[in-house]
């Protein structure tokens, strides 16, 4: 593959940019839409990297024990929606601040990931499917690059239908209730509680489905160091994202893509400044948001709620 | 003197919820092990002899301990001041960087003792200004101080690789890239008759320091004031940005010098193994202390302890290394919830006391005359 690439030259760089993109970019998208659940609701999980390394356990394991990826893939929501379950419930306890939860269910994830998920890391497990839109005229890294998973294609699905349900739908309308403005939501009856556990529940459940698409899809196997911190980026992806769904897809897309370039350079050679080309999306989202925050208005699209006490 | 008598229970309460949290924790995850085929009590009974019950383990948590303490400080005085930093890990590592660049510049031309002084400026300085950095973007660009930390965390560790894999890059080190090693002069030595680095002392002396000046100091109670209302403060004319920059720059600096302890007496040089976990470990210190330095110290004991036991662990009882993960996540999620516990139980509250009647308010004429 790296050879083909060489071949190609600058075209393979952007081919292998755009590979990236969509292969990189999947878990990103389904952490940062889970996140973006989880925040409308006015609560930050800080969490996710657990999560996201606990699905890719479950979903690999389950995968391997039973031959079936889709079943992986559930099994690493489900996985997900109990750890969610966990922070929903703990970060709402009077004066427990939810940020301290998120690290601690950090270490406990990936507590239980690496434990559970020593077994297997040597056996392969099977690979979800792929859809491939190439042919076998095209060059080799062009077919790479248009192999193209269905869980990618789940989140482009789910990233416009969650949009329509914060807008359109009762659901919707209370959780950005809950969110904005806790007092109007308790004067409508609705219970904050209860909407916020399973706003984080079901946040963690799609941050489960994308550790599913780290083992199951790209790079495809179970260890220890499969994530490189996309939980964690989760927080900033939304933020970057302005709490919108829809932009939450063009925000991975582009962490996806900026993570990418370092490879991609490396494969025609450049190696100087390989490790600072990793950091792009890291100095990306915190220029944008020295760019964007002002000390005269809160950022637009913020949940009222987030990162107060009640 | 009266208030020492009615303090008692509140002391108590303060005492028995994070050892009762503790204790919760422990069955939690004696449960867990007796599900994962080992018996909880064996696993107690290791965990116990290899972190605390020979004097000989028990240095090895001593010496987990020390990193873990400063580390916690870059979280707990920023906490008094209302802001949440968990840039605890990016300080640490530009700290190592910054003392192990220093150590290598000056070499042996100075006297061993300067070198390390000048590693020890040169870590806090660096991590210092990577917290401060957070900071002032808090103060004048409201950007929110927990993202900013968290992304200058990857920031500083992409900066670590890159300087180790190309620039301070040691070509002997083939499979794990590391910098030039320091002179081994210029290491840290081992307090006499232990194998515990200078480190811990640098860690306890550091909580002290960052006790007094937070609760007995008037610096520390601007600091706690605009940390319990910003608003209130800028109306009684505290300077916040100054403090909300200082302080920062202070938390920064233990981390700094945490990174500094580490590669000075521990690594010997620069390499991936500088982010083994003391960053974020040192935030749930932070969090499970309630961000008082003195508690801070008992706290990264713990942990310290749980982190050197991992060995024992893996060896006598056939337990994946993760099993220490496990345990430092299931206390750590109980000592949080713990924290929602404190005013619910009865026996904890102070009972109403006799004072001593108020003295009789004065009567208007006796008003007037003063003010005339």
């Amino acid at each position: 593959m790296a050879a083909e690439t060489t071949a190609l030259g600058w075209w393979g760089v952007l081919l292998a940019i755009v590979a990236g993109t969509m292969r990189g970019g999947t878990p990103f998208l389904f952490v940062s839409l889970g996140e973006c659940l989880t925040e409308k609701s006015g609560k930050i999980n800080l969490g996710l990297e657990g999560t996201l390394l606990t699905g890719a356990m479950t979903a690999y394991a389950i995968s391997y024990l039973t031959g079936s990826p889709w079943l992986g893939v559930l099994m690493a929501g489900l996985a997900g929606l109990m750890l969610g379950a966990i922070h929903g419930w703990l970060s709402q306890q009077p004066r427990v601040n939810d940020v301290a939860v998120g690290i601690a269910m950090i270490v406990f994830g990936s507590g239980i990931a690496f434990f559970l998920g020593k077994p297997f890391i040597q056996p392969s497990a099977p690979q979800l499917p792929t859809i491939n839109l190439s042919n076998a005229a095209m060059p080799p890294a062009l077919q790479a690059a248009l192999q193209i998973s269905p869980l990618f294609l789940l989140g482009l699905g789910i990233a416009p239908l969650m949009s329509w349900f914060f807008r359109s739908t009762r659901w919707g309308l209370y959780i950005r209730a809950v969110g904005d403005s806790p007092d109007a939501a308790r004067a409508m009856g609705v219970s904050i509680f209860k909407v916020r556990l399973l706003s984080v529940m079901i946040g963690s459940f799609l941050a489960g489905i994308g550790g599913a698409s780290l083992s199951l899809y790209y790079p495809g196997v179970w260890t220890e160091r499969i994530s490189s911190g996309q939980g964690l980026m989760a927080v900033a992806l939304v933020i970057f994202a302005g709490w919108k769904p829809v932009q939450c897809l063009w925000a991975s897309l582009l962490f996806g893509g900026a993570q990418a370039l370092g490879p991609a350079l490396q494969s025609v050679g450049i190696q100087e400044g390989y490790y600072l080309f990793n950091a792009a999306p890291y100095i990306l989202t915190l220029l944008i948001m020295i760019l964007t925050c002002s000390p005269k208005r809160t950022l637009s699209g913020v949940p009222g709620a987030l990162g107060t006490d009640n | 003197m009266s208030w020492r008598t009615i303090a008692w229970r509140k002391t108590l309460e303060s005492t028995l919820i994070p050892f009762g949290a503790i204790l919760v924790g422990l069955l939690l995850f004696g449960v867990f092990c007796a599900v994962a085929g080992a018996n909880p009590f064996a696993v107690y009974g290791s965990i116990w002899k290899s972190a605390f019950g020979k004097w000989s383990t028990f240095q090895n948590t001593l010496i987990r301990a020390a990193p873990l303490m400063l580390s916690a400080l870059c979280t707990a005085l920023p906490a008094r001041l209302g802001l949440v930093i968990i840039g605890n890990e990016g300080a640490l590592v530009m700290g190592g960087l910054a003392a192990v660049s220093i150590g290598l510049a000056i070499g042996t031309a100075a006297p061993p003792l300067m070198v390390q002084i000048a590693m020890g400026l040169a870590g806090m300085a660096a991590g210092g200004i990577w917290i401060a950095f957070a900071g002032a973007l808090r103060h004048y660009r409201a950007v929110n101080e927990t993202i900013s930390s968290l992304l200058l965390n990857y920031i500083a560790i992409a900066l670590l690789n890159h300087l180790v894999g190309g620039p301070m890059r040691d070509p002997s080190s083939l499979n794990k890239p590391s910098s030039y090693p320091l002179a081994a002069v210029n290491m840290l030595g081992t307090i006499p008759g232990t194998r515990v680095h200078w480190g811990l002392v640098y860690g306890l002396i550091a909580c002290i320091i960052a006790y007094v000046l937070i609760q007995r100091t008037t610096f520390g109670f601007a600091a706690r004031t605009a940390g319990g209302n910003i608003r209130a403060a800028r109306i009684a004319g505290l300077p916040v940005g100054q403090l909300t920059l200082i302080i920062c720059f202070l938390a920064g600096s233990c981390a700094g010098l945490a990174g500094m302890v580490e590669v000075a007496a521990v690594q010997g040089s620069v390499n991936e193994s500088l982010n083994v976990g003391y960053g974020y470990g040192g935030i749930l210190v932070a969090f499970a202390a309630r961000h008082n330095p003195i508690a801070a110290i008992f706290m990264a004991l713990l942990v310290g302890g749980i982190l050197a036991s991992g060995g024992s662990l893996q060896r006598t009882h056939g337990l994946p290394d993760a099993t220490v993960l496990v345990f430092q996540g299931l206390v750590f999620l109980v000592v949080l919830y713990s924290d929602s516990l404190y005013g619910r139980f009865s026996f904890f509250k102070e009972k109403p006391q006799l004072v001593a009647p108020p003295s009789p308010p004065p009567s208007p004429g006796q008003e007037s005359v003063i003010v005339s």
